[in-house]
């Protein structure tokens, strides 16, 4: 148990000493996470916002399918995502195994399920509200997912950072096709598997301990922005009247 | 060739990740996990590097995933320790030669407990043997590496029966060193590992080495460039000019000078090819 006394210690003393590989860990971990969701949901939210809208023979299986996806396991994608990228592999000519780009490749497909059948459930619940409305103005099924969308962006973030917390906790996926590099492609979660392998279990759970604040970092920061941008659409919509 | 090239610089230009920038030149070793996990190449490839300006990126996995991985012709270099599947690799065309590295030796590492009674023996077999007889506790990598080869070679000339004892006393973790010593340690288990690993690890608990000394835990470690002809993505050059880094007498000298709590890890021995 005095291990975690000691954990938090050099959690602490790591960030405060500045420690130059953790700071290059935390970088490539925030790099490759927000790289992959900006991506996934780029992808997810139209697809989700597809589904919410769309009403055709099979729609059940579908939204059954991808909300099974978003159990995938991260090893089993990695595994995937290696028998393409490896060289001997159909897009081995890329070169991107053992590169960031992999690892975001990999994070991406992770979490896209998850975007899309999250996102799908919050606009289908909005669309339920609005559509009267959107009949009445006749407007057209891309028109109608626009909408949806923007009305719903702060709903949706909330589906961004769970995206987010899969990828940037998630170890089996970029640990395969990363390969656990040392100032390449190393970041928090294989460091962590590192350490613990290595037996120094204090310094692993010092780098979760980090790991777990930069995460409570990016959600608190997201909370702001909503918040922020909430009371500006309030006092607009004040002034407005 | 230019296409892909061309479609190789696009995709890495696109991930967000600017940190994909091109090096001068480097390359990938796939590498069995004991020379990693026990800091050697924190403290070898920076001296390499300032040298030759050439990077060396690590890959540490077992060494049968690394063997697969080097025939994907995911490596440039191959550096494991089960002898005879490194010369099936050659053999078989993936690689191109196969020198002799470094040794070191293996350890039955236990707890003081010492439930069936082997501190101290230097017969292997016979120590073996006594723990299937006990009944003790065993944890094995099980997982095709170059130590969970030698283990099952040890095992079976003890004469002993693993199937019948495979999930009792005998309990295959499937995951490298640290990992099985860690649950080793966690169950009260005997746990063979590499003299390397065990002495920079950390969490040892109340467990110490209790079976040492027998020429047959002898760990004999093996560089091997992987074959352009095999493998045309293979930056051979770089690849042959670490490897004979590595067995030159810099590269000997700066092995055999790598310590741990003033216990050398590593014995040199690439002079005997």
């Amino acid at each position: 148990m005095q291990d975690i006394g000691e954990a938090f210690h050099l959690a602490l003393t790591l960030v405060l000493s500045g420690d130059a590989d953790l700071f290059e860990i935390v970088g490539l971990s925030l790099q490759v996470s927000l790289s992959a969701t900006l991506i996934a949901c780029a992808i997810g939210l139209p697809v989700g916002a597809l589904l919410a809208v769309s009403r055709f023979r099979g729609r059940g299986a579908v939204l059954v399918m991808i909300n099974a996806l978003m159990g995938l396991p991260p090893v089993v994608v990695g595994l995937l995502v290696y028998l393409y990228l490896s060289r001997s592999g159909p897009l081995g000519f890329l070169g991107l195994l053992y590169t960031p780009g992999a690892m975001i490749v990999a994070q991406t497909i992770l979490i896209v399920p998850i975007v899309a059948a999250l996102s799908r459930q919050v606009l289908e619940d909005l669309h339920g509200e609005y559509a009267e409305q959107f009949r009445s103005l006749c407007l057209s099924r891309w028109q109608s997912i626009t909408t949806l969308l923007w009305d719903g962006r702060y709903a949706l973030m909330t589906v961004g950072l769970a995206g987010f917390g899969r990828a940037a906790a998630e170890v089996g996926a970029v640990i395969i096709v990363g390969g656990n590099i040392d100032h390449l492609t190393r970041v928090m979660t294989t460091a962590i598997a590192l350490e613990t392998s290595k037996g120094d279990l204090p310094l692993a759970l010092a780098l979760g301990i980090v790991l777990l604040v930069i995460a409570l970092g990016v959600n608190a920061g997201v909370q702001m922005l909503r918040m922020s941008a909430a009371k500006q659409a309030s006092y607009g919509a004040a002034a407005n009247v | 060739m230019t296409f892909a090239r061309l479609i190789a610089s696009t995709a890495a230009s696109l991930t967000l990740a600017g940190a994909v920038a091109a090096q001068d030149t480097s390359i990938i070793v796939q590498s069995t996990t004991s020379t990693a996990n026990s800091g050697l190449y924190d403290y070898l490839l920076p001296l390499y590097t300032d040298e030759s300006g050439i990077t060396v990126n690590v890959v540490a996995v077992g060494t049968g995933q690394a063997i697969k991985n080097a025939e994907n012709c995911d490596g440039d270099l191959l550096l494991v320790h089960a002898k005879p599947s490194e010369e099936k690799f050659v053999e078989a065309g993936y690689g191109t030669e196969r020198t002799d590295l470094m040794y070191n030796d293996f350890v039955i590492v236990g707890p003081e407990s010492d439930p069936a009674g082997v501190a101290g023996m230097t017969d292997v077999e016979e120590a073996l043997s006594k723990i299937a007889e006990a009944g003790a506790l065993f944890a094995s990598r099980g997982d095709d590496s170059g130590t969970h080869k030698k283990e099952v070679a040890l095992w079976e000339a003890a004469g002993v029966d693993l199937e019948s004892g495979s999930g009792e006393w005998y309990r295959e973790t499937g995951s490298g060193m640290g990992a099985t010593l860690n649950a080793g340690i966690g169950m009260g288990a005997y746990v063979m590992t590499d003299r390397a690993t065990w002495i920079s690890f950390q969490n040892k608990q109340d467990y110490s080495v209790e079976v040492e000394g027998d020429e047959a835990m002898f760990n004999q470690y093996g560089v091997i460039p992987v074959n352009p002809e095999h493998c045309p993505s293979v930056k051979i050059d770089a690849a042959q000019d670490f490897a004979d880094w590595l067995v030159s007498e810099a590269g000997q000298e700066a092995i055999a000078a790598y310590e741990v709590d003033g216990q050398q890890l590593f014995f040199p021995n690439a002079s005997g090819n």
